[in-house]
């Protein structure tokens, strides 16, 4: 903690600025500082997109060269070959078919449930609520072998819709936290108004609650899909055949190499598409991603 | 992008909306929704009964048994538990997994502060800055370390490359065959891909202390250093809490970054806790000894948690 009072050497004069805007470091500093770090944070990434896109002869050359003398999409191309029986562009269907899967399920249900928990109480609604609530503080990875042999004994073992089940279903809790906040925020009086004027409860949830409540799906969707395409653990125990092996997995057989060499260039390709539409779809919906993690942590 | 000050207890939440409509006399048509509410409910209770409440129950029951991967489970009392506090790797595991977290747990939150005092201010500049420092947390852990395993590798690695050509380190030198470096690189790993997700955090709970209080401070003539000992940091405590209570458990469960970069090595030295559970029961088939282990796992984070929250929220009050 005194590590941050640490670089405030000079406290800015009470009169400097009437509101915080931490002027903790006079503003050329503060550039200098900022661009260092953002220099230091964007670094491991631009060696990841000049690893890729090297020639593989320049990918495999020691010393690594920091700015790429050739250009070649030959890495890219090399996903689609096989690697010693391993299929990356499988493997990327795969890692897509689960990502979709979990999202829709955990969207579609979260937002069902947290609808009828906001709105629609039963007997027993809140004890329910807060058992789902329990769940966020179990560890999935403390009950992954009986879920490998209750998979099994439902016939989805090395299956990668049951990994999408497993995963919908620990993303569920944070959905559900989310969905019923967001339906709670919407004044009850719209909804009433709505079935005083002859609106069914469903119409009323379809056209006033559900656009409403849109961030709230929005931002359960993100961070699903997020959560499923990025999932490591799960899919490493969980899916037993290679070649239903997602991305992630995938990429540890290339980083453990063939016959004691491993192919940077084509294992950083691979990375590169692992994190690319991750950083796309963040720049893109960024106020629904970081809205959605901070009403998730808050709980 | 603010957010109330922490609210830990689910009935803490506000919801005055919903209650209030419970609170009415029950008409028919609020019994019909009630029914309507338990239907849309049933999905997710499925769910989570089958791929939840019964693999933990089933959990308790196999920790119990010696469970191979074929053949019948046979009942064997708490014999898996006893064994575990004899089990020299498990212990050791245990203990890397302590140091790992005791040591990590600073490192992130100091780095998280850092960044959240730096960007804390209203200016196109300090968004740009927020944008780019949590850009590593969208990221995968799994794709972070395979990138920071290329990084760091002998002679090809980048990173080795331009402290071999400082004179700080021999590039043809293998950093993850020696157990410091190693777990320094995984350190590094960690910090640049969470510590972003940690300012985020932090600069909401920032944002949520009152001007006015800002205000009242300075006007009383405190100086910087004054306002953030006295002012920002109590105030910040519940998102301190929280915080806090992430990070360690996530270092507590931490696999993918020693998995993938280290394999557990040199000679098990970065075996963690999750690590040697997916040991026991994926490689040596001992599932029943492997549940006994998540027992004591789940047990251990729990209690860990409590203790923080109980800490980190009592000294408030006294």
């Amino acid at each position: 903690m005194s590590a941050v009072a640490a670089p405030a050497p000079a406290p800015a004069r009470p009169g400097a600025g009437r509101t915080p805007k931490s002027r903790l470091l006079p503003p050329i500093a503060w550039w200098v500082v900022c661009v260092c770090l953002a220099i230091l944070f964007l670094y491991p990434l631009y060696v990841l997109v000049t690893q890729s896109i090297k020639s593989p002869a320049e990918a495999a050359q020691t010393p690594p060269t920091l700015f790429p003398h050739s250009f070649s999409l030959q890495n890219f191309k090399d996903l689609g070959t096989d690697q010693g029986g391993l299929s990356l562009v499988k493997s990327i269907w795969n890692s897509l078919y689960i990502s979709v899967l979990a999202t829709v399920l955990t969207v579609v249900v979260s937002t069902l449930a947290g609808y009828a928990f906001a709105r629609l109480p039963f007997r027993g609604s809140r004890i329910i609520f807060f058992v789902t609530l329990i769940t966020f503080m179990v560890p999935f990875q403390a009950i992954i072998t009986p879920l490998f042999l209750t998979l099994k004994s439902l016939g989805l073992q090395n299956n990668l819709t049951g990994l999408a089940l497993v995963i919908a279903t620990f993303n569920l809790p944070f959905g559900i936290f989310v969905m019923r906040n967001s339906f709670s925020s919407v004044p009850a009086t719209l909804e009433e108004a709505a079935l005083i004027d002859g609106a069914s409860t469903f119409m009323a949830f379809r056209r006033i609650m559900l656009p409403l409540a849109l961030p709230g799906v929005v931002s359960t969707g993100l961070l699903t899909f997020f959560a499923a395409w990025n999932e490591f653990f799960a899919s490493l125990i969980l899916i037993t055949d290679q070649t239903k092996y997602t991305l992630p997995v995938s990429l540890g057989i290339l980083s453990a190499g063939q016959n004691n060499a491993v192919n940077w260039g084509l294992l950083e390709a691979g990375v590169l598409v692992t994190v690319l539409p991750c950083v796309v779809i963040y720049l893109v919906l960024q106020k629904y991603y970081v809205a959605g993690l901070l009403s998730g942590a808050v709980k | 992008m603010t957010i109330p000050p922490l609210t830990a207890a689910p009935p803490a939440v506000p919801s005055g909306a919903g209650r209030r409509g419970a609170a009415r006399r029950p008409s028919s048509l609020q019994r019909r929704r009630g029914r309507l509410g338990a239907v849309l409910v049933l999905p997710a209770v499925v769910l989570l009964g089958v791929f939840f409440v019964w693999p933990l129950i089933r959990t308790v029951v196999m920790s119990l048994q010696e469970y191979p991967l074929l053949g019948k489970p046979t009942f064997t009392g708490f014999s898996n538990y006893s064994d575990a506090f004899h089990d020299q790797d498990f212990l050791s595991a245990i203990k890397f997994t302590l140091i790992y977290t005791v040591v990590t747990t600073p490192v992130l939150l100091a780095v998280g502060l850092l960044l959240a005092s730096l960007v804390r201010r209203n200016t196109r500049g300090a968004r740009v800055f927020q944008t780019i420092f949590f850009l590593p947390v969208v990221i995968g852990l799994a794709s972070a370390s395979y990138l920071w395993l290329f990084l760091w590798q002998s002679d090809i690695g980048p990173v080795t490359d331009l402290l071999d050509k400082a004179g700080l380190l021999d590039s043809s030198n293998n950093l993850f065959a020696h157990p410091g470096p190693a777990f320094l690189i995984v350190l590094g790993t960690v910090t640049w891909k969470v510590a972003g997700l940690q300012m985020l955090l932090l600069l909401s709970g920032m944002q949520s202390i009152p001007v006015e209080v800002n205000e009242a401070a300075m006007v009383d003539g405190s100086s910087r250093r004054q306002l953030f000992r006295y002012i920002t940091l109590p105030l910040l405590r519940p998102t301190l809490a929280l915080v806090l209570v992430f990070s360690v458990a996530g270092s507590l469960l931490a696999f993918d970054q020693f998995y993938i970069m280290t394999g557990g090595g040199p000679g098990n030295s970065t075996v963690t806790g999750v690590y040697q559970i997916y040991r026991v029961s994926f490689v040596q088939f001992h599932l029943g000894y492997g549940a006994a282990l998540s027992i004591l796992l789940m047990i251990g984070l729990g209690i860990v948690s409590c203790v923080q929250m109980l800490l980190l929220r009592n000294v408030d009050n006294a």
